[in-house]
């Protein structure tokens, strides 16, 4: 029934979520939700609209507190006590679902900002980049394929691009955890092949969760699957198993697509 | 991309319209005060000094624009409550310049100022203590309107007031303000503030050279601003300021926290905005609570967007302009000028997103455009290459 019927050990999990509940307003966005990620795992998270997948991103990055239930992150780190920031800093990446870019500012820059390294005030006020941090940027520039483009506006990039420029941001931050929300939504059937090699090539050294509609991408994505519906957990497995769950064909793909 | 040199000196290198602001400063802070002291009033090259201190006002407000457009323009904060920065920093000189006084008061009162007496109290408030030293007066320019911003800014971006809540409430404070200042038991000289100034550190105020010598200060002090402005907006901390502007969240979730840097950022403009009243208040020789009066701080966010927001040198050019047209209008018809000036603001808004200064590099490369075009047709092999957009 449930996929979280063993616990895994501590310290091959990178994100645990147990039991957590969220309420707006009497409206259950999860309902005790369970699931637990693995190092260098990459999971993809699918679910129609309202079944929880934004607000779990926003539980895990501090966005959101749970009204109840527990996130762990690294197995001893519990992530509903801090804030945005500290999570952020602590090696947990988010892509928002509309690319999120510092449109005013360059490729480079926008990289340059998200580089790993002291946040405050003062240190910012005194930074100056050294040439080890200059090359991190140009292998990322060189990850995402934006070497060409690294003088440019990032307002003038492609919608495709700045999704990519915003999954590089998150990289120059160094994370143990990458969550990506809808990383294909509106690009073009290479984009798209790109950014399923990117993220698979991501994966392994790191976590990658993406929540995403885009079934196809999903299936050649090649992982492990959970479903969500109504904030809880309602299948999980590869896509093949997930895909002739009867609830699953109930609740989320018999319905339209 | 700075390598080798100082970023501060780097980021002023690469600011033509700082280096041109700051020149003509420098230029004007020098060359005012030989003009109205060493020229001979017949001479057609004599500055008077009325048009010493409206001119050393006017750069007071464009320090003011200055501070403003460092929050609004770089980090997004529109503050509609500036004045009251401004005010705070206007009213500790002013109670300096009162102590100042002693007893050539009407009242002859070697401690109290006249208002006090007038109103009967016996002794000084405790407040009022230490303003008779110049360099106490100096630290509270700067400490109270400091204060004040950290204050305010800590309990707004901690509870991630933003957008045009926080404008409102910045309009609140400068509105309680100006009726807290209003009272008389304030101790701050009620409605009619402070005035009847008679001289700093000895200087006569109605002197001519004193005259001069505040307005090369004020012009001296709005280039350091300037550089300390620019200097904050050039390094990464400024980076960090456009990005909240630009995709608040996004900055958050990167790991910056957005609330230390709006603190930092509204402070030292805070700061700025109290050295501008400071300047202000000896060189017009009266502050009051209308200092504090929502318009005017409205008035500063006008200054602002008309000469260009986000540029720093375009808001002090707005600064400049703005109340050289309010003196003009005023003067000429009195009644016109609050129409010219809503009448500005919805003309800049809808028509010069990017002010004044916005219109520079488009004229210029309109005439580049124009003489590409003339090369062209004149030899019909070479073909006109398109504008690629701007050049870092």
């Amino acid at each position: 029934m449930n996929a979280l019927q063993n616990k895994p050990e501590q310290t091959d999990t990178i994100l645990y979520i147990d039991g957590v509940t969220v309420d707006f307003d009497g409206f259950r966005a999860l309902n005790a939700l369970s699931f637990y990620v693995l190092a260098g795992e990459l999971r993809a998270i699918i679910g129609p609209n309202g079944a929880g997948k934004t607000t779990m991103m926003d539980v895990v990055t501090g966005k959101t507190r749970p009204s109840s239930g527990m996130v762990y992150f690294n197995g001893t780190v519990d992530l509903t006590r801090l804030d945005e920031a500290r999570i952020a800093n602590l090696g947990i990446g988010r892509k928002f679902q509309k690319p999120t870019v510092f449109e005013n500012q360059s490729v480079f820059e926008n990289l340059e900002l998200a580089l790993s390294g002291k946040r405050g005030v003062f240190e910012s006020l005194l930074f100056r980049l050294n040439g080890e941090q200059r090359d991190r940027v140009d292998e990322i520039l060189e990850t995402i394929a934006l070497t060409a483009q690294r003088h440019d506006r990032a307002g003038s990039l492609s919608h495709g691009q700045k999704q990519w420029l915003e999954i590089g941001m998150l990289l120059m931050q160094d994370p143990d955890l990458l969550l990506i929300d809808e990383p294909v939504a509106g690009m073009t059937d290479a984009e798209t092949a790109q950014t399923r090699q990117l993220l698979t090539s991501i994966a392994g050294k790191r976590s990658v969760v993406v929540v995403e509609h885009d079934m196809e991408f999903v299936r050649e994505l090649d992982c492990r699957v959970t479903v969500l519906h109504e904030g809880s957990v309602l299948a999980e497995g590869v896509m093949a198993a997930v895909q002739n769950d009867e609830r699953v064909i109930e609740v989320y793909l018999g319905r339209g697509d | 991309m700075a390598f080798g040199r100082a970023p501060l000196i780097a980021t002023l290198l690469g600011d033509t319209g700082g280096q041109i602001l700051l020149a003509l400063l420098i230029t004007a802070a020098v060359l005012v005060p030989v003009l109205n002291l060493a020229v001979p009033p017949a001479s057609a090259f004599h500055v008077p000094t009325y048009v010493v201190s409206l001119t050393g006002k006017y750069l007071c407000f464009a320090m003011l624009a200055l501070s403003l457009d460092l929050v609004w323009g770089f980090c997004g904060i529109l503050s509609l409550g500036h004045g009251a920065f401004f005010a705070l920093g206007g009213y500790a000189m002013g109670m300096h310049l009162m102590r100042e006084i002693g007893d050539r008061g009407v009242y002859g009162n070697a401690e109290l100022p006249d208002f006090m007496v007038f109103l009967n109290w016996k002794e000084l408030p405790w407040y009022w203590h230490g303003f008779d030293n110049f360099a106490f007066a100096l630290l509270m320019v700067m400490l109270v309107p400091g204060l004040l911003a950290f204050v305010f800014g800590w309990l707004a971006f901690r509870s991630r007031v933003t957008g045009v809540y926080l404008s409102i409430i910045t309009q609140a404070m400068t509105f309680a303000l100006m009726l807290a200042f209003f009272r008389n038991d304030m101790g701050f000289g009620g409605n009619n503030g402070m005035t009847d100034f008679k001289d700093v550190l000895g200087f006569n105020l109605q002197a001519p050279a004193t005259r001069s010598a505040l307005f090369a200060l004020t012009g001296l002090l709005l280039a350091a601003a300037y550089v300390v402005c620019r200097g904050i907006v050039g390094s990464r901390l400024g980076r960090v300021l456009l990005a909240v502007r630009d995709a608040e969240s996004r900055t958050r979730f990167l790991g910056y926290r957005v609330e230390h840097y709006k603190l930092f950022v509204f402070t030292v403009s805070g700061v700025l905005a109290g050295i501008a009243g400071a300047l202000y208040v000896p060189q017009v020789g009266i502050i009051n609570p209308s200092e504090f009066s929502p318009a005017t701080s409205i008035e500063v966010v006008v200054w602002a967007a008309v000469g260009g927001r986000g540029t720093l040198y375009g808001a002090v050019l707005g600064g400049i302009l703005v109340n050289f047209g309010k003196s003009y209008f005023t003067g000429a018809l009195p009644e016109a000028w609050l129409y010219v000036l809503g009448f500005l603001f919805i003309a800049v808004t809808l028509f010069l997103p990017k002010g004044i200064v916005g219109l520079i590099p488009g004229l210029i490369h309109r005439r580049r455009t124009a003489l590409r075009k003339k090369q062209a047709a004149a030899s019909p092999l070479a073909v006109a290459r398109p504008h690629t957009g701007e050049v870092r």
